[in-house]
Parts: structure tokens; sequence; C-alpha cells
């Protein structure tokens, strides 16, 4: 633990210091502008005539603005510090039943991201034991998983999401179906292989108590495929987050963290789709953090760690 | 066919077709072994030693010839779990512990809970790991793992177990201590044996039957019965008689290679 500490925080220093340093030419003509309109004395004079100005020469020429570059209301890149007094303000500050508690719109995504991703595991599973266990599978189904993937998602969301609400499905089913269509694909890779990874001699050794196939199973093939299980399951939850969010965009939902970034984009409002997308990446890395939780607790008791 | 023969192979023939032509792992073998023999095999490497194992076990199918245990087929003998294999690797599966792995093919058989637990407890004491069932394999010495994968093939108490080179990898002291300990089991037990070796003096102390193989193709070239008797300490390896039973295995195992 101390160990990986130190690194972390220099690593996470080095980007603070890297976005910092990017806010001040992303908006410094902003910032000028607002000066200008204040009375102070900006070079050169008039918006016409800096807009095809470099930027770091305007940085160079109005120091006394890079302090503003850091406070404006709607940047064209807010400083960290107003990502985080937003994410504070919207987590911490309001009721979590309020339309503006990002908690709210974390919990109706995480909803569907779960919901999705049980789908989709469950799915996933399900192929690859008809994958290994059955030829015809193994020569078909591969194919069309693969070809599944290379279609754009943000081209089929709408569409699943307008014939689910053409049957009268709303809410979290279409979302879940986005999400389940991502994650079924890394775990059926992942289990496929964790199920063919016995080796020879302990598939013999099965044979020669003539065990049946269903103990074969239970017994060597679905414990061996569990590493493979676990690394595959991380890529699908961080997969379903994105299409939860990715189903929320095309129908301008109002709830889920989709409809903050969208509503956040229609408004100008770059702190708040900053702070969406940062509660999204903090929600995946939460994700993540607990199925390697369950990981490392599932692979100790089965003596593999 | 005498009537206590467990195994009888007849112009047993086993050809492997590979990308580069076929090869003969098994030319014309003919061998009888009796209930209660300890049959060694010995030969230089890719004689088909494991192959014959192999075939014994209904795990390599026979091209021509036939194979007969206990008077059935292989393939019956394996339905029947007629025979305990013990691979030349250990094979233990890691998420168990020694406990479970012995558990393993108790639990396939359909033993009853409390059976199972009685039989592990008493191989564990065989194999002197009984104070190890609840460590994970990696836990434990390469000749400790060798050992429980022999309490594995005990544990369902078949009559015949085959061993492919169990004790390979392990160095002399730990071997002679494993070899001694084999015998006895074997004494007390009256199960039959097969077991590949490629040392001499193992193939000498251990067995009442001395299979000497040859490459290309596999063929047994001399079969050696032991005048040595049931009973033998590990000095019995600086007597007379053992060394001239080892002096013909030698023999044998030269003019194999001679024949080339
Ligand atoms: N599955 C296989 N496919 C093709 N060839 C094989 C196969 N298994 C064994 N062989 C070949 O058959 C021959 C006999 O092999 P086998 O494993 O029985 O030898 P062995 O006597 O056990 O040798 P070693 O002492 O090295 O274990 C070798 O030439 C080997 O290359
Ligand atoms: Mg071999």
């Amino acid at each position: 633990m101390r160990r990986s500490f130190f690194p972390i925080i220099f690593v996470i220093a080095g980007l603070l210091a890297i976005w910092y340093a990017a806010v001040v030419p992303m908006n410094i003509k902003m910032a000028l502008t607002a000066a200008e309109r204040n009375g102070f004395v900006v070079t050169p004079v008039g918006a016409k005539e800096r807009r095809d100005r470099s930027a770091m020469l305007l940085v160079v020429q109005n120091t006394f603005a890079i302090k503003e570059t850091f406070a404006l209301e709607r940047p064209r890149l807010p400083a960290p510090h107003q990502v985080a007094a937003e994410l504070w303000d919207s987590t911490i500050n309001k009721k979590i039943t309020s339309k503006r508690s990002l908690v709210f719109h974390g919990w109706i995504t995480l909803s569907s991201t779960l919901l999705g991703f049980a789908i989709g595991t469950g799915l996933g599973i399900l192929l690859a034991i008809g994958i290994v266990y059955n030829r015809a599978m193994d020569m078909s189904v591969m194919p069309w998983a693969i070809a599944s993937q290379t279609i754009p998602i943000l081209a089929i969301a709408p569409m699943i999401i307008v014939v689910f609400n053409s049957v009268g499905l709303q809410g979290i089913f279409p979302k879940a179906i986005i999400s389940a269509y991502l994650s079924f694909f890394p775990v059926v890779v992942g289990m496929v292989k964790g199920l063919r990874s016995p080796d020879q001699m302990h598939l013999d050794l099965l044979k020669t108590y003539n065990a049946s196939s269903t103990a074969g199973f239970w017994k060597l093939r679905l414990p061996s495929s569990m590493p493979y299980l676990f690394a595959s399951l991380k890529i699908g939850i961080a997969a379903s987050l994105v299409g939860a969010i990715v189903g929320e965009l095309p129908t301008g939902a109002v709830r889920g963290l989709g409809a903050r970034l969208l509503s956040g984009s229609y408004y100008g409002q770059t702190i708040q789709i900053w702070s969406a997308l940062l509660g999204a990446a903090l929600l995946a890395a939460t994700l993540v953090a607990l199925i390697s939780l369950v990981q490392r607790l599932t692979l100790n008791r089965m003596g593999m760690l | 066919m005498s009537r206590d023969s467990v195994i009888e192979a007849r112009s047993l023939n086993l050809t492997f077709a590979t990308n580069d032509g076929p090869v003969h792992a098994l030319s014309d073998v003919n061998l009888t072994i009796n209930k209660g023999d300890f049959v060694s095999f010995i030969g230089p490497s890719g004689c088909g030693k494991t192959t014959f194992l192999r075939a014994l076990a209904a795990l390599e199918k026979p091209t021509s010839g036939t194979i007969r245990v206990n008077g059935l087929t292989p393939d019956e003998a394996r339905q029947k779990r007629a025979y305990g294999y013990v691979f030349q690797h250990a094979g233990l599966y890691p998420w168990r512990t020694i406990a479970g792995n012995i558990k393993l093919p108790l639990e396939i058989m359909g033993f009853s809970k409390s059976e199972q637990l009685r039989r592990t407890d008493e191989v564990l004491r065989l194999v002197e790991l009984e104070d190890f069932s609840k460590k994970y394999p990696w836990q434990l010495s390469g000749g400790m793992q060798q050992r429980a994968s022999i309490a594995r093939a005990l544990a369902f108490d078949a009559e015949l177990l085959l061993m492919d080179e169990p004790f390979g990898a392990l160095d002399e002291i730990v071997r002679d201590h494993l070899n001694e300990q084999l015998l006895e089991l074997w004494q007390r037990t009256d199960k039959t044996i097969c077991f590949v070796t490629h040392s001499i003096p193992e193939a000498v102390y251990l067995s009442t039957k001395i299979v000497v193989m040859s490459p290309r193709p596999g063929r047994i070239s001399d079969v050696i019965e032991s005048p040595l008797l049931a009973e033998r300490p590990l000095e019995i390896r600086d007597s007379p008689e053992f060394i001239e039973i080892a002096q013909r295995v030698r023999e044998g195992l030269r003019a194999g290679h001679g024949s080339e």
C-alpha cells in the first residue's frame, strides 16, 4: 500500500499540473474579452483583433489575466478546482432526490449499468459454455459476436431505444440492453479461453475416473476459468457503464449521467459536463475496484492467490 | 489367457500420424501381467513406455492388436474404474487443498461424505501427509506433491495402479524413501502395479518383472523375471543377485540401441 502511494500521488500531481497549464491558453481569449468589458486595458484591443492571435502570445502580453482564466463561469476548459467544487456541490450539498444532485443521476445510470452487466455476463457465460461444448456453436457464434462489436454503438443505440419504446418499454431496460450488448463480448472471449485452459493432463485425469462432462465442467473447467472470468468482468463493467451513458444520449433523457452531459452541452455548461465526466470515471473506477475485491476474495478462497 | 492375468497385450501396434509421417510408438508388443505383479518399464526416451501405459488406460487407441484388462477392453475397464493412474507430473488441481485433491475421484465416483473423509485420512496417512491435508499444492515440495498424487490414485482402491515415472523429478534420497514406501504398500495390498522409470536400480529394486523396451519402432526387447524375494531392504542393492539383474537390464538396453 505504502509503496504504491507515492507513485500514484506523483502521477496525479503531474496530470493536474498539465491540466492547469492547459487551462490558461484555452481560456485566455474569453478571459480577455471579459476583462475588456470590465474596463481593463488589454493588448491588443478588441476581440476581433485577438481572434487569430496565438493563445500563447496573448498570455505573454496579458499576464494580469492569467488569474481570470481559472475563474470563468463557462470556460472552454474548466480548471480542476472548479470541477471539484461543482462535484462537491452537486453531490454533497444537494438532496439526493433532487434533479440537480449528481448522486441522483449517478444512481440512474448505475442501476441500468448493473442490470445490463448482469444480463451481459449471464449471456456471455452461457454463450461461452455453448461454444466450448457444442461444435456447431463453436463454428457459428464467434463470428457473429465479433461482428456485433464492429457496429458503432452510437449507431445502434438509438435503434434499440426506439424499438423498445415502440413496444412500451422505457427507462432502465433499453439502456440495460445496450450495456449488455457491450459487456457480453469480453465475457464470451474470456470465458471461452478460461473454459479451454485446463491442460491435457488434468482432462485425462478426469477421463481415468470416467467422469461425466457435467463433473468435468464443475470440477475442472469452471474453476480453471475463474482468473479469465474476472479479467473479462473488469472490462465488461466499464463497457456497461459506457453503454448506459450512451443509451441516455439519443432520447434526450432528463435523468442519468448521460443526460447531464447532454444538458451541459446544450447550455454550454462546461463545468457541469466535466463534473459529470469525472463522476462517471469515478463510478467506473469504483466498480472495477469492487470487482477486483471480489476477485481477490474468490481466488484467495480457491488458494490461487 | 491364464486365470489370474490382469493385463494381456497381443500383437499390439500403435502408430501416431504426425506431420512428418507416421511414428511407430508401439510395434508388435506382447505382454502378460499377472495379478500382484510389480512390473517396471524401462527404456530410452521415446520408446513408447508412456504410450503403452496410456493405451492400457484407454487414453490412446491401438492401431491394431488387442489389450485385455481384467478380461475387458481398456475402455470397459476405464468405465469400471479398474485402475488408478499416476501421471509423470503430479497434476494436482491448484484450487484444491491436498485433501480436496484426494477427494476429487471420490466425489466423482459418488462415495458418501463420511466415506470420502475416511478414505482421504487413510491414504494421507499412508503417504505420510496427514499434517498437510489443508495445504494447497504450491505450498508443498515436489516430492510431497508426487506423494499426494499417488494418494489420490490410491484413494478409490483400484486393483491396478499405472504409474508413469512418478519419481522422475526427485532427488536420490527422496526417491529411495518413496521407493521403500511404495514397495511396502504393494506388499501390504496385493495390488498390481505398472511402473515406468528411467533408473535401472529403481526398476530392479521394485519389480517382480522388468520390461526392457527399445525405440524406433517402440518394442519390447527383453522381459526379466526377478528372482529377488518380496522382502527387500534398501541394502539389497549391493547383493550379487541384484547386480546381476541390473547387468542384464543394462545389456537389454544396450542391445536395443545397437539394433538401430
Ligand atoms: N500424441 C502424440 N502424437 C504424435 N506422436 C506421439 C504422441 N505421443 C507420443 N508420440 C511419439 O511416440 C513415441 C513414443 O512416445 P512415448 O511418450 O510413449 O515415449 P516414452 O517412452 O514415454 O518416452 P519418455 O521416456 O521420454 O517419457 C515418441 O517418438 C513420441 O514422439
Ligand atoms: Mg513418457
